[in-house]
């Protein structure tokens, strides 16, 4: 598959803060990536740096493979950084020319962009007198103005009511089902959750996990059970070789899985045992539960 | 070339501030035209400075072109102002993300500084031709089209003082402080100017040919004054004892020096946008 972005080892440090900490990532075409990770995390200085706004301290990236300077490469890219940056005495529709000039393309998807966000009626208006659900739906308008190979989304949905959440999640959906690849940073997991194929998690500027999101989701299923005696229950879960580990809570047995079993067979490999168990129920770990259990962890011995 | 200009171009004239300063800026040029109908009354006598000789070929390109580059600080205003509020609206960083490099942003600035200042020479250049031929009591072609290299200075003046004017929006980022900082630059210069002359140096000569190398003092030395070069001045000069004879001719030592100053704040805005993470 074509490769957008492929970032090597990429440092940044703000005097004794290690901002981003040798982070690799390789962005294929057509994929949708998310970057997850509390605030401060380097989500923003790693997309500052791609977007040449930010000075590396070490390491590399290439856009399309190195064929192009950044700023030529970034003709071909729409980002959003935090906040929507308008030139607040023009309306819309300038605003929006203005962004056509400086990426040299015509003004023929000034319309059609306004249109998809639905802020046509409002394309004379000034962009100071817009709120800020309207002007993050700007930025979105003027990110796609050149039908971009990628489109990069810093927190986009920060600060926005529930309807302006929803709104911009719609056209990020609509958006990713056209196929077209973007990377997506935020600190909402649902929001990740429910749009992104693949994830990058972020903690002091170091990559936790890098994959996709299935696998990070289902790599450890596991069973909550209930019977009338816990020890033997124990006992016998600890000879099953599909289990990997156990614990006791609030009058329940968490037992963690490292193969995968089904409940049935999990509930008939029991009762042979002459167990009859009370309560049986197979999880999984949500993303969210999976990330505080990522963050949470001890920083990594080095 | 043409498409940062018209970025730039497009980024001053919708602001409403910015367009209203320009023109007014183009309109209170126009008036040194009403210099002509002004009368001064100095006790039993009435000066009238059109009768005086100072619209005179070729007297009047240096006459006009020092009374016009004053008006420069209605430019400084709208110039430090299109730089700062790049940074307050954050529109830098989006510009470049959006594709721009930081080399064509520089440029496109500088593309409409030097713009600034074509236009205010061409429109100068106008107003004193008419001024001229309508005051002036020789008008032959060889005379009206001498000492021109005053406009020559009139522009570099401009460019120079401009790039400044950018190079400070772009170190302090906020307009008014930028514009704060111009006028205590201005005090910087006086002060180390007087400290040379009457504390260090102890000689004026010499201090003279230091401080012609500051930024602002080598802008303002491109033209000096045209006051005492006018014969009704001269000859109470005379009468009074004062004999030296003062240079009033344009350098081509000065403007280098001015063109040098402007390479180094552009080259030095570069550099700082360059090291500066946004």
């Amino acid at each position: 598959m074509e490769t957008i972005l492929s970032i090597e080892n990429l440092n940044k440090r703000f005097g004794p803060i290690h901002a981003v900490n040798n982070v690799s990532i390789e962005i294929l075409k057509g994929n949708v990536y998310g970057i997850l990770g509390p605030n401060g995390s380097g989500k923003s200085t790693t997309l500052g740096i791609v977007l040449n706004v930010v000075n590396k301290t070490s390491g590399d990236y290439h856009w399309f493979g190195g064929t192009m300077q950044t700023h030529e490469a970034l003709k071909k890219v729409g980002a959003i950084i935090e906040r929507p940056n308008f030139y607040p005495y023009m309306t819309a529709r300038e605003n929006l020319e203005l962004v056509c000039k400086i990426k040299s393309i015509s003004y023929s998807k000034v319309h059609e962009k306004l249109k998809l966000v639905g802020l046509l009626d409002r394309e004379n208006s000034k962009f100071k007198t817009f709120s800020l659900g309207m002007k993050q739906r700007l930025a979105i308008a003027s990110a796609l103005l050149n039908d971009p190979e990628i489109l990069i989304l810093d927190e986009p949905t920060n600060g926005l009511d529930p309807q302006g959440i929803h709104q911009i999640r719609d056209i990020i959906k609509l958006i990713a089902s056209q196929g077209t690849t973007i990377l997506l940073a935020s600190h909402l997991l649902d929001e990740v959750e429910k749009v992104c194929s693949h994830v990058l998690i972020l903690r002091k500027g170091e990559v936790l996990y890098s994959g996709s999101v299935d696998a990070m989701t289902s790599n450890e299923g596991f069973f909550e059970l209930q019977s009338d005696d816990h020890h033997q229950l124990m006992t016998q879960l600890s000879t099953n070789e599909a289990i990997d580990k156990m614990s006791e809570e609030n009058g329940k047995v968490y037992a963690y899985l490292k193969k995968p079993l089904e409940s049935k067979e999990l509930n008939r490999f029991l009762f042979e045992k002459g167990i009859v168990l009370n309560h049986l129920v197979k999880r999984k770990h949500s993303l969210e539960e999976q990330f505080l259990e990522l963050t949470n962890k001890p920083k990594s011995k080095k | 070339m043409k498409r940062l200009l018209a970025i730039e171009l497009q980024k001053i004239w919708k602001n409403k501030a910015s367009r209203v300063l320009t023109i007014a800026y183009f309109v209170l040029l126009s008036t040194i035209a009403l210099i002509t109908s002004i009368k001064f009354n100095i006790g039993l006598f009435s000066i009238n400075p059109a009768e005086m000789g100072i619209f005179n070929f070729p007297f009047i390109w240096h006459f006009t072109t020092y009374i016009a580059v004053w008006y420069k600080m209605f430019l400084a205003i709208i110039i430090v102002s299109m730089m700062a509020n790049e940074y307050s609206y954050g529109t830098l960083k989006q510009n470049l993300i959006d594709g721009m490099s930081k080399k064509e942003f520089i440029i496109s600035k500088f593309l409409t500084v030097v713009l600034f200042a074509l236009v205010s020479t061409v429109f100068i250049f106008i107003m004193t031709l008419l001024l001229g031929y309508s005051f002036s009591s020789y008008t032959e072609l060889s005379i009206v089209f001498t000492d021109l290299e005053y406009l020559i200075a009139y522009f570099v003046d401009l460019v120079g003082f401009f790039s400044f004017c950018l190079f400070l929006g772009i170190l302090i980022k906020r307009s008014a402080f930028a514009l704060g900082f111009l006028l205590v630059w201005f005090f910087i210069e006086g002060a180390l100017n007087g400290l040379l002359r009457f504390i260090i140096l102890k000689n004026s000569e010499l201090t003279d040919k230091i401080i012609a190398f500051f930024p602002l003092e080598s802008i303002s030395n491109l033209i000096v004054e045209p006051y005492s070069r006018l014969s009704i001045i001269k000859t109470i000069g005379t009468q009074i004892g004062v004999t030296e004879l003062k240079d009033y001719s344009v350098h081509w030592y000065g403007i280098l020096i001015v063109l040098a100053w402007t390479f180094i704040f552009m080259l030095l805005s570069y550099k700082l946008l360059q090291k500066r993470d946004l």
